[in-house]
């Protein structure tokens, strides 16, 4: 079946099974591995994009729930790593291993998008999901605040 | 290295290559070679094996080891930029080829900075006098006159500056110095080495450019996913493939073989398609029926009974120093009390994974592997190619942990390709994963302890049954089971006359091997929790009853590696806890309904302490806080050593908060994150990291944050709540 939407900004049209999972469509189809694969269930976060703006898992969701919508993933945050997230994810030195790390920004994305300064607890509760074998959470937290401050002062300077 | 297992991990990296394919790993082989030593011995060119200096002058550092989320792509080139005096933030680098002529690539036992400082220092040291004798020699002047500065040599006195790029040619040319006389830099100049630098691929790791194993593509590649037998031990009798071909996008099904003995393979049957999520479906459509072989009764409840059977007989005895049944017998005051550990899960966030291709006259492979050369030799002996035909490119990987030493996944690829004779990436799932790891051995203790009149400890026994790693992985392992399974829970800090240590086996089907601080994790529970048992039978502080029983500054040796093993430094002990005491304000009042509680443990030739704060609400452990302090030697990264800690310290709590392995059938119960969960961001304590500005020689600091993280939890439930947490994971029923 072929199922048409919008990736990182330009139009995407796949022939695959209906039922297989964006996550597959992105990695295997496509060859845009930075979206990881972590569990298949919807339990660790490494899957985790953008659909029409809001994180969802990739590994759990057909490529024909996505028809005519617009998914991001880590590779369309921006074109030079630029995002405040990932200046925040650098200057922290959050990632470890890393493994978990697109799906990590890819939820402070979204998170940030909803709370623009979000608390400590605002932060666990919406990255609950994400699971980082590492144990780099503390760093998220800091590296998260740091990103509010950033999108703040990018925000004024416009 | 601490213990004998630790060497063992060491020679185990080492000739894993040697090993080779389906045969045994031989432990006990020659006592540990100091890699300061076998790097000598290789002296290769510094200017081709470490250096790579382009004409327009672009650096490359090369990367002998395997980056797994420790930070060593940072560290290892951090201390040859320092030899060389580079801008830092100019160089590259590069991971090296699996040439075990020139690099030691087995990357594990916390000892890639301890084994390649002296090394490296050489190594960057040789070259950058090769290229000051370069420069000394164009300008015809005398070479003492130049120094190396900011990438390039100058000559003070005309002013002359040529980059290292304008050298490198020539340099490469001369005779290569003596790595035991090549004069090394005075560490009071350093300006890289012991300063905080960021992680060298941290931009790739926050860009999703960053290409772990599972991201390697090849041409025409397929991916495969393999149906083994959820019987440990067990094997494929028949099946029908039918179905899974039928499967859109299918292209292949094939049976392979389990190597049982070296990688450990259970074998199965392995279903290719033209993407991961086919394969995955074809999989389900598959019709097998399996043998489940001699394993298929065990049951966690099973290998309980086995260890209380066991313990209530004496076991070999390991350790004798004095009488401890006498000192027990007519002590003051006593403890005794009995520990009890499961298997634990690696849990790589990154499945296992292999990229192989086997063509008629070359191999070539992308592994995610802490043992590239172990990698290597399983193609070569699978595929008949030479080695020289054999390139193992050695990725990022999402997480090792020990996990990643093995080679159990090399094969399964190794084999599929050697049919298929196109490229394969062979994919595990998280339940294949969690259902056939090499677990963390699970063990069950009998301690026993006194404490004198005078507050001092008057027996300490220890009796510990397990399914021992050395067991499994050696040929005569189960004569020395012990050996992998006590560490320096056999030679404590805490002085007594009366020591003794016992063993026995425990069997099981169950494969073990190397999880995240190995038995340091259950040894330094142990250890610190049955102190602190002691301390509250003495009526005495935690802090100060461990200060007391450690005593005078003295040199404790290896018990089981006395002559090679680095002692004990009870100073440098005492160092770390005296600094988490005061870092933590030990003593000062808590908020009602928190508790404190200390541990402090040495391990990997590192020194570790640490002080928690936590709370109990509704039988749910929220730990608060943690306050470290770490001396593993000079270090390199301070920041890379501080996120270390960080992550051993939620990896710890991993096995201690949540679930367990936990077998039944002859197979693990657990499948995925919602049955053996992990710590989440809401579960992070405030963590801080204390690192001594040591001068001492660099040691390990992967693994040793670990130890201590679970027992100083523990021992302050025990403050809180006056409940001994003596099995794990904590369960609600011990804190009620």
């Amino acid at each position: 079946m072929a199922v048409t939407f919008t990736l990182n900004g330009k139009s995407q049209t796949v022939e695959v099974d209906p039922q297989m999972p964006l996550l597959w469509v992105l990695r295997d189809t496509l060859n845009l591995t930075g979206t990881k694969f972590g569990c298949g269930m919807a339990l660790c976060g490494a899957c985790t994009v953008h659909i029409n703006g809001e994180a969802a898992r990739s590994c759990i969701t057909p490529i024909s729930a996505v028809a005519g919508k617009k998914i991001t993933t880590i590779e369309g945050l921006s074109a030079d790593g630029s995002h405040p997230v990932q200046q925040a994810w650098m200057e922290e030195d959050v990632p470890q291993c890393g493994y978990c790390q697109s799906g990590q920004i890819m939820s402070a994305v979204a998170l940030l998008s909803k709370k623009p300064k979000p608390t400590d607890a605002e932060i666990d509760d919406f990255m609950n999901g994400n699971i980082c074998r590492c144990g780099t959470y503390q760093r998220i937290r800091k590296a998260i605040h740091r990103a509010a401050d950033l999108q703040t002062s990018k925000a004024k300077s416009a | 290295m601490t213990t004998s297992l630790s060497l063992d991990r060491r020679a185990f990296l080492k000739t894993g290559a040697a090993a080779g394919t389906g045969l045994l790993i031989g432990f006990h082989l020659p006592a540990f070679a100091s890699s300061a030593e076998e790097q000598e011995k290789k002296n290769p060119n510094p200017l081709n094996a470490w250096v790579h200096i382009t004409p327009d002058n672009h650096v490359s550092l090369i990367l002998g080891k395997s980056e797994m989320g420790q930070g060593i792509m940072t560290a290892l080139p951090m201390i040859l930029a320092e030899e060389l005096s580079l801008d830092w933030s100019k160089v590259k680098i590069e991971q090296a080829p699996t040439n075990p002529a020139i690099y030691d690539h087995g990357t594990g036992g916390s000892g890639s900075v301890a084994g390649s400082w002296l090394p490296l220092r050489r190594a960057g040291a040789a070259a950058r006098e090769m290229l000051i004798s370069a420069a000394a020699q164009r300008w015809n002047v005398n070479r003492d006159t130049c120094v190396a500065k900011d990438g390039g040599v100058l000559h003070g006195a005309r002013k002359n500056f040529l980059t290292y790029g304008e050298l490198a040619e020539d340099a490469a040319k001369l005779p290569v110095p003596d790595f035991k006389t090549v004069p090394l830099k005075n560490s009071d100049d350093f300006t890289i080495v012991g300063h905080d630098k960021r992680r060298y691929e941290v931009s790739a790791k926050a860009t999703g450019k960053a290409v772990f194993g599972i991201d390697a593509r090849m041409p025409g590649m397929q991916y495969a996913v393999i149906a083994r037998c959820p019987v440990f031990g067990g094997k494929v009798k028949s099946f029908d493939a039918a179905k899974a071909k039928a499967v859109p996008g299918v292209k292949d099904v094939i049976a392979i073989d389990g190597v049982p003995e070296g990688a450990f393979t259970a074998g199965g049957v392995a279903v290719l398609a033209d993407n991961s999520w086919a394969a995955m479906q074809g999989r389900k459509a598959l019709e097998i029926t399996w043998d489940e072989g001699p394993h298929a009764a065990e049951s966690t409840e099973w290998l309980h009974n086995q260890f209380v059977e066991n313990a209530a007989k004496t076991g070999k005895v390991v350790r004798n120093d004095g009488d401890a049944d006498a000192a027990l017998a007519g002590a003051a005051k006593k403890v005794e009390a009995i520990y009890e550990f499961p298997f634990a899960a690696h849990a790589t966030m990154e499945p296992m994974n292999c990229t192989v291709h086997i063509r008629p006259d070359g191999a070539e492979a992308w592994v995610p592997t802490q043992a590239p050369q172990w990698a290597q030799d399983i193609i070569v002996g699978i595929s008949g190619l030479p080695r020289d035909k054999v390139i193992v490119n050695t990725t990022l990987m999402g997480g090792g942990f020990g996990r990643r030493y093995m080679g159990d996944f090399v094969m399964e690829a190794a084999q599929i390709a050697k049919v298929t004779g196109k490229p394969v990436q062979v994919l595990w799932t998280r339940e294949d994963d969690m259902q056939h790891d090499f677990y963390r051995p699970s063990s069950y203790h009998k301690m026993a302890g006194a404490v004198d009149a005078q507050g001092n400890l008057a027996a300490w026994k220890h009796f510990q049954t397990s399914t021992s790693i050395d067991a499994m992985w050696s040929k005569d392992g189960e004569s020395h089971a012990e050996n992998s399974e006590f560490a320096t829970a056999l030679f404590i800090p805490y002085a007594t006359p009366n020591y003794r240590v016992e063993y026995t086996l425990a069997k099981s089907g169950v494969p073990r091997a190397w999880w995240r601080s190995v038995e340091h994790s259950t040894s330094g529970f142990i250890v610190e929790c049955f102190v602190d048992e002691l301390a509250a039978a003495a009526g005495a502080d935690p802090y100060e009853f461990r200060l007391k029983l450690i005593g005078d500054d003295r040199k404790i040796p290896d018990f089981s590696n006395p002559k090679e093993g680095k002692p004990l430094d009870t100073a440098r002990l005492k160092g770390v806890l005296n600094l988490a005491k005061e870092k933590s304000d030990w003593g000062r009042p808590l908020p009602k309904g928190v508790g404190r509680g200390i541990a402090a443990y040495y391990s990997f030739e590192s020194y570790t302490a640490a002080v928690a704060e936590v709370s109990v609400k509704n039988g749910v452990v929220k730990v608060q806080k943690l306050c470290y302090a770490v001396d593993c030697g000079r270090p390199i990264n301070p920041d890379g050593i501080r996120a270390q800690v960080e992550s051993a310290a939620i990896y710890g709590l991993s096995a201690s908060l949540h679930d367990a392995i936990t077998i039944k059938g002859g197979r693990v119960e657990q499948s995925n994150f919602n049955n053996y969960q992990m710590p989440k961001i809401a579960d992070t304590p405030k963590t801080e990291v204390h690192v001594v500005m040591s001068k001492e020689e660099p040691t390990g600091i992967g693994e040793p944050g670990l130890p201590v993280v679970t027992a100083s939890v523990c021992n302050a439930i025990y403050a809180l709540t006056k409940k001994r947490i003596r099995r794990l994971p904590i369960r609600k029923e011990d804190l009620a």
